[in-house]
C-alpha cells in the first residue's frame, strides 16, 4: 500500500532558477503535514506542481499510486485533490451559496442538454445539491451569507468559504496554501481547530503551507522543510523545532509574528 | 411537467405566434423596426453567454451571422425549388429547416474558431476574433458563387414576427436555463477566475468552447432571420461595424445580465433609428454615446451592483 | 535575383511605416496594458494635416523644406490630438476594466473616423490625392529603381528610431516611461507623475503614427478617411509579432512584417495581400505568444 501522495525526485525550473529540486516527500492516507520554508523557498511552487498548474521538469508525482504528471489542474482535481489559494482566489461575483455549488461540479450528472431540457431528474439532482451545500455552509457557519456575493464577505469567512469550496468537490486531500495568512490571534487558534476538525470529520488527509510556525507546530504530526527548493529537514515539530539547518534558514529572516 | 421558466418560454411563442396573425395591420415602419429589435435581441444575449456569462471577449459576432445568413439564403435561394416540395411545399417547414442548417454551419465555425483561440485572452481573443469577422467578410465578398461583393439578392421573404420573436424567445430561455444551473453556474466561474475554476475540477476549455458553439449557433440563426427579412444581403452588412453595435449592447446592458442587454438590444435599435434624422451627424453621435456611456457607467446601464473585474 | 533585391527595398520601406506605427501601439500598451484602437486614425489624421499642409496653407509642394515642415506640423498636431484623446476618453477609465477601455477606445476611432467622414465639419468622405511633398526622382542601381519616396521613408524612419532610443533610454522622462511600464504603483511611489507620463507616452506615439501617415501617403497617393483601418491592423500585428511593449520588437515586427507582405505579393499572391498580416497574426498567437523579442508573462498562482 503506496502512501497517498508520494513526490519523487521532483524538480522544476524556470529558466535558469531551480525553484524546487529533487524533492522526495510523501502525505499518508490521514495524515496532517505541514511543509514549511522562508520566503521563496518554494511551497507554493509544490501545490502548483500537484495540482497540476505546472509540470515538473523531472521526477514524478504520484496519487494513490498513479502518476499525476501531465495531467491538467480539473483532471486533477477529478481525482480527490483538492486546493485553496494564498490569495484567496473566490468567484467574486458568484454567491456564497454558488461558489460552493460550483465545485459539486464533478459529482454532477447533469450537463447542457438536461439544463436545457430541465426534466425532473434534473430537479432532483439539483434539489439534493442544494441540500448538500446548505449542510456545508451550515457547518463552517457560513449559511447566513448564502446569497451575498462572495466577494462582499468578511476575509476570514472568504478564507473558511475557499476552504468549504474546497471541500465540495470531495477531496482525499486537501492542500492549504497558507490559511492563517492575514489572521490574528484568535483567528488563527479558531484555524487550527478547524483544520483538525476537518480532517476528523471528513476524513481526509491534509498537506498545509504555512509561514506561521505557531499554526503549523500546534497542528502537524509531521513538517518537511524548504529552503531555496531543498528539502532540508522532515520530522516531528519537536525535532523540526531542534534542526539547527532549519535555525539557520529562518536565521536573518524577521521572527514570524503571532 | 414543465418546468416554470417552460411555461415562459411557450407563452412567449405563443405571443409572438398571436403578433404575427396582427403584422398585417402595423404599419410597415413599425414592423421593420420591431423585427430589428427581435434579431438584435436574438444576436445581443447570445453574445451575452460569450462575452457576458464566460468572460471571453469576441469581436467577430457578425462574422458568425454572416455564416448563417448565406447558408440559410443559399439553401432558400438555390435549392428551394428542389428542396421546398420535400417537405409539401410547406414554407413554415422548410424555413425553420434552412434557418437550423444556417445555425449548425455557424456553429461548426464558432468550434475552428473556438478551439485555436481560446488559449488567448482578453484583448488578443478579441483581435483574433475581429480578425475572424474580417477573414469571413473578404472571403464572401471574393466568391462569386455566393455574389461577390454584391451580395446575394431575391431571397424570398420568409421571415415574419413569430419567427422573428420566437427565436429571440428560445435564445434568451437557452441562454438563462444554461447558466442556470449547478452545470451552468460553471460560465461564470469561468469568467470569475480560471486558474480557481480549474481547481474546482471545472474543464474551462470545455465550457469556453460550448459558449462559443451555442453563440454562434444562434448569431447563425439571427443571420437567416435577417437574411429572409431584407431578401438582399451583401458581405459589407456584416463587417466589424456590426459586431461592435452587438458588443456595445451587451456592454449597456451589463455583461452577464440578460433582461439589461435585452432591453439595451431595444434601445439602441430605436436610438440608431432615432439618430438617422441626424444625417451626416449620425454615426458621430453614435460614436459619442458610447465613449460617454462608458465613462459614465462601464458597469451597463441596468447593472446596479456591476461586478469588478480585475483589468488585465 | 535582382527582382528579389527589388522586393527587397520596396519591402523595407512599407516595413518602416509600419514600425512608426508599430511603435505608438506598443508604447501605450505598455504604460497602459490596452490595445488603443483610435491609433490607427491618427494615423489617418497624420496624412491629412500634410494634405492640408499643401493644399490649404500653402506650405511649398517639391521641396525638401515644406515637406519636412509638413512633416513637423503633422507630428505636432497629432500629439496634441493624442493627448486630447487620452485626456478625455482613457484618462477618465483608468484602472477600469480592459474591456470598457477597449470598447471606449472603438469608440473614440469611430468618432475620429466619422468626424472626417463629415463634409462639413470634416474632410470629406471621397479620397484625395495626396500632393508631392518632397521632390521625385527615381534612382537606377543597375535593374534596381529605388524611388526617391522610399529613401525618404527610410531616412525619416532611421532618424525617428535614433531619437525615440535617445528619448527612451537617455532622459529623465524617457526612464520614467520604463519604469511606469514595469510598475505603475511603484513608479508612483517613487515621485513619477503617471499622469504626465502617460500624456508623454500618447504624444510621441501619436506624433510617430502622424509622420507614418505622411510615409504611407508618400508611396501610396490617396487618401480618405478610413485609410488607417488596414496599415493600423497590420502595424497592431507588427507590434503582437516583436513582442507587444517591447520597443526594439514592434520595430523589428514592422519591418518583418513589411517585408513578408510584400515578398507573398511578390510570389503571385496580391490577392492575398491583406489576409497575410492576420494569418501572421494568428501563428503567431498559437505558436509564440509573446512575440518574437517578448518576454513570457506568467500568472502569479
Amino acid at each position: 500500500m503506496p502512501p497517498l501522495l508520494e513526490l519523487d525526485r521532483v524538480t522544476i525550473r524556470f529558466g535558469g532558477l531551480t525553484a524546487v529540486s529533487e524533492l522526495t516527500a510523501h502525505v499518508g492516507g490521514h495524515e496532517l503535514v505541514g511543509l514549511i520554508g522562508p520566503n521563496g523557498a518554494g511551497k507554493t511552487t509544490v501545490f502548483n506542481l500537484i495540482t497540476g498548474v505546472y509540470q515538473p521538469t523531472s521526477g514524478d508525482i504520484r496519487f494513490a499510486g498513479e502518476s499525476l504528471v501531465g495531467r491538467k489542474p480539473y483532471q486533477i482535481t477529478g481525482r480527490n485533490i483538492a486546493r485553496t489559494f494564498q490569495n484567496i482566489r473566490l468567484f467574486p461575483s458568484l454567491s456564497v451559496f454558488d461558489n460552493v455549488r460550483v465545485a459539486f461540479h464533478l459529482h454532477v450528472k447533469h450537463d447542457a442538454v438536461h439544463s436545457l431540457t430541465r426534466f425532473r431528474a434534473f430537479h432532483a439532482e439539483e434539489k439534493e445539491i442544494a441540500a448538500q451545500t446548505m449542510e456545508l455552509l451550515d457547518i463552517f457557519d457560513l449559511g447566513k451569507f448564502r446569497d451575498e456575493p462572495a466577494k462582499s464577505l468578511p476575509y476570514g469567512s472568504q478564507r473558511r468559504l475557499e476552504i468549504v469550496r474546497a471541500l465540495a468537490t470531495k477531496p482525499k486531500l486537501l492542500l492549504l496554501d497558507e490559511p492563517a495568512a492575514g489572521m490574528n490571534p484568535t483567528e488563527k487558534t479558531e484555524l487550527t481547530k478547524l483544520i483538525r476538525f476537518i480532517k476528523d470529520k471528513f476524513q481526509i488527509a491534509v498537506l498545509l503551507v504555512e509561514h506561521d510556525m505557531q499554526v503549523v507546530m500546534g497542528i502537524c504530526e509531521r513538517i518537511a522543510v524548504l529552503d531555496y527548493g531543498v528539502k532540508i529537514a522532515e520530522g516531528t515539530p519537536t525535532e523540526v523545532r531542534a534542526n539547527p539547518k532549519v535555525i539557520e534558514a529562518y536565521l536573518g529572516e524577521e521572527p514570524t509574528p503571532g | 411537467m414543465l418546468a416554470r421558466s417552460q411555461y415562459y418560454l411557450l407563452a412567449a411563442l405563443a405571443a409572438s405566434f398571436v403578433a404575427s396573425l396582427f403584422s398585417g395591420s402595423f404599419n410597415s415602419y413599425f414592423l421593420d423596426v420591431a423585427v430589428t429589435c427581435g434579431i438584435n435581441i436574438t444576436l445581443a444575449v447570445s453574445l451575452n453567454l460569450i462575452n457576458g456569462y464566460t468572460g471571453q471577449f469576441s469581436l467577430g459576432h457578425a462574422g458568425f451571422m454572416a455564416i448563417g445568413a448565406y447558408s440559410a439564403s443559399l439553401l432558400t435561394t438555390n435549392f428551394g425549388g428542389k428542396l421546398l416540395p420535400l417537405v409539401g411545399g410547406q414554407t413554415w417547414i422548410f424555413f425553420p429547416l434552412a434557418l437550423y442548417a444556417g445555425g449548425v454551419v455557424a456553429s461548426v465555425a464558432g468550434l475552428l474558431v473556438g478551439v485555436p483561440t481560446l488559449r488567448l485572452r482578453g484583448d488578443y481573443l478579441a483581435i483574433v476574433t475581429l480578425g475572424f469577422g474580417e477573414i469571413i467578410r473578404v472571403l464572401l465578398q471574393n466568391v462569386d458563387a455566393v455574389g461577390g461583393a454584391r451580395g446575394l439578392i431575391g431571397i424570398p421573404d420568409y421571415t415574419t414576427l413569430f419567427w422573428t420573436f420566437g427565436l429571440a424567445a428560445i435564445t434568451v430561455y437557452t441562454v438563462w436555463a444554461l447558466v442556470n444551473s449547478t452545470y451552468g453556474r460553471g460560465f461564470i466561474a469561468v469568467s470569475n477566475d480560471e486558474i480557481a475554476a480549474e481547481a474546482m475540477g471545472i474543464n474551462t476549455t470545455r465550457y469556453k468552447i460550448t459558449a462559443f458553439v451555442v453563440g454562434a449557433f444562434f448569431a447563425g440563426l439571427a443571420g437567416g432571420i435577417y437574411a429572409h427579412f431584407k431578401q438582399y444581403i451583401a458581405p459589407q452588412g456584416f463587417g466589424f461595424d456590426k459586431s461592435i453595435e452587438i458588443v456595445v449592447m451587451v456592454i449597456l446592458g451589463g455583461m452577464g445580465n440578460n433582461v439589461g442587454v435585452i432591453i439595451a438590444a431595444i434601445l439602441l435599435t430605436v436610438l440608431t433609428e432615432t439618430l438617422r434624422q441626424f444625417g451626416d451627424y449620425r454615426m458621430i453621435l453614435y460614436s459619442l454615446l458610447i465613449i460617454v456611456l462608458m465613462i459614465a457607467r462601464p458597469q451597463g446601464l441596468f447593472t446596479w451592483t456591476g461586478w469588478k473585474r480585475k483589468s488585465a | 535575383m535582382s527582382e528579389f533585391l527589388q522586393q527587397l527595398i520596396n519591402g523595407l520601406s512599407l516595413g518602416a511605416i509600419y514600425a512608426l506605427i508599430a511603435l505608438g501601439y506598443t508604447m501605450v500598451y505598455g504604460v497602459l496594458r490596452f490595445i488603443n484602437f483610435a491609433h490607427s486614425d491618427v494615423f489617418m489624421v497624420g496624412a491629412f494635416v500634410g494634405y492640408y499642409a499643401i493644399e490649404k496653407w500653402h506650405l511649398p509642394a517639391n521641396s525638401i523644406g515644406g515637406g519636412l515642415l509638413a512633416l513637423a506640423m503633422a507630428m505636432a498636431i497629432c500629439a496634441a490630438l493624442g493627448v486630447l484623446i487620452e485626456r478625455f476618453a482613457y484618462r477618465p477609465l483608468r484602472g477600469r476594466s480592459t474591456l470598457s477601455v477597449l470598447i471606449t477606445a472603438i469608440g473614440v476611432s469611430l468618432l475620429l473616423q466619422n468626424v472626417a467622414q463629415n463634409r462639413q465639419i470634416g474632410f470629406g468622405p471621397n479620397p484625395k490625392a495626396f500632393p508631392n511633398l518632397f521632390p521625385y526622382s527615381n534612382f537606377h542601381l543597375g535593374a534596381l529603381t529605388v524611388s526617391s519616396n522610399q529613401v525618404i521613408v527610410l531616412i525619416v524612419t532611421l532618424v525617428l528610431l535614433a531619437a525615440l532610443y535617445f528619448i527612451v533610454n537617455h532622459t529623465r522622462t524617457g526612464t520614467a516611461m520604463r519604469a511606469l511600464s514595469f510598475n505603475p504603483t511603484a513608479a508612483s511611489l517613487v515621485g513619477i507623475n503617471n499622469d504626465f507620463i502617460i500624456s508623454f507616452t500618447f504624444a510621441l506615439g501619436s506624433s510617430l503614427a502622424a509622420a507614418g501617415g505622411i510615409l504611407y501617403a508618400l508611396n501610396y497617393p490617396s487618401i480618405d478617411p478610413l485609410m488607417g483601418t488596414l496599415p493600423g491592423l497590420k502595424a497592431f500585428v507588427a507590434a503582437v509579432l516583436g513582442g507587444i511593449g517591447n520597443l526594439p520588437g514592434a520595430a523589428v515586427g514592422g519591418v518583418v512584417l513589411g517585408l513578408v507582405e510584400t515578398l507573398v505579393v511578390a510570389c503571385g499572391g496580391s490577392t492575398y495581400r491583406d489576409a497575410v498580416a492576420f494569418g501572421v497574426l494568428i501563428l503567431i498567437l498559437l505558436v509564440r505568444p509573446s512575440g518574437l523579442l517578448g518576454k513570457a508573462e506568467r500568472e502569479k498562482v
